[in-house]
């Protein structure tokens, strides 16, 4: 995939976790990278997640399909959860593709959806990834998904590639 | 049943070889193997033939294997209709690093244009 495409222009500027706010419905939320130890609530968070909210197969939808895929996920790519007390309300990561650049995916529990996290997920989740030495990220998108689309590119992401059902996007890191 | 299937060499192509020889084998569908060149694979149309062929000879199946020239999905559309199949088969999709599945615009096209039933093999 080295034919990708990436803007001339590198993004900056994310900050780098921890990051607290507050949310849209007063709750107190608090972005921090990976640690471990993290794993289980990362797991009984996909366990949980409504398969309505799936997108192109992933969250997997038992629970040792989702161990296996988070167990690829937490061993080799960056990753930042959102916290409410001890209830994770999103998840986002960056798997290395094995040509230099990151894929990037985020997740944002049901309860805590349209509430603003995010949008402050995927910027601590890029600062953290500045902060790795991570240059390259790219993702795809059903390109239905407007609301997805539009989050992305407000923090950077530019098309990039064919479209088909999915559209490929890219930015690159300062 | 007439079952026509469309290969390209990519791992998804593979396993849509996989399965569809597999199926034959024990179904007795009057199988077609249409191999086609898609950007960015790197095996070309000869080796993927004799994939096919190992495979066929394998499973003790028959099959008439034909070259496409030109656009892989208009091509595949366009025999299946005309020349009466049941059904087209065809990869299920690329996996991405982080396991998202990712459907490509051959498969769009075939998707959203075949009068015939389409089948997709993860």
């Amino acid at each position: 995939m080295s034919d990708r495409i990436y803007p001339d222009e590198p993004a900056s500027g994310f900050p780098e976790p921890p990051v607290e706010f507050e949310d849209r419905e007063g709750r107190a939320i608090e972005v921090r990278a990976y640690e471990d130890g993290d794993e289980e609530a990362l797991v009984e968070m996909y366990d949980e997640f409504d398969p309505a909210d799936r997108a192109q197969g992933i969250p997997p939808s038992t629970e040792d399909r989702i161990r296996d895929w988070l167990e690829l996920i937490v061993d080799e790519g960056h990753n930042v959860i959102a916290w409410h007390d001890d209830a994770v309300a999103g998840h986002a990561t960056l798997v290395p593709d094995g040509a230099e650049a990151y894929e990037l995916a985020i997740f944002v529990t049901q309860e805590y959806q349209r509430a603003g996290i995010g949008g402050r997920l995927i910027r601590a989740l890029l600062g953290y990834g500045a902060s790795q030495d991570v240059e390259h990220v790219w993702l795809t998108v059903e390109r239905w998904n407007r609301a997805a689309v539009a989050l992305y590119e407000d923090v950077g992401f530019e098309r990039s590639g064919t479209e088909s059902f999915e559209l490929e996007m890219s930015l690159r890191l300062d | 049943m007439k079952v026509l299937l469309g290969i390209g060499g990519s791992d998804e192509s593979q396993r849509a070889l996989d399965e569809t020889v597999a199926r034959a084998a024990e179904t007795d569908d009057e199988l077609t193997i249409a191999i086609f060149e898609k950007p960015g694979v790197e095996r070309d149309p000869d080796e993927i033939e004799a994939t096919a062929r190992e495979r066929l000879d394998e499973a003790g199946v028959d099959a008439t294997i034909r070259h496409l020239e030109g656009d892989p999905g208009s091509k595949l559309v366009q025999i299946a209709e005309a020349d009466g199949y049941d059904q087209l088969v065809i990869g299920g999709g690329e996996v991405s690093p982080m396991g998202k599945i990712q459907l490509g615009s051959i498969t769009e096209f075939v998707l959203l244009n075949a009068q015939v039933t389409v089948k997709l093999v993860r």
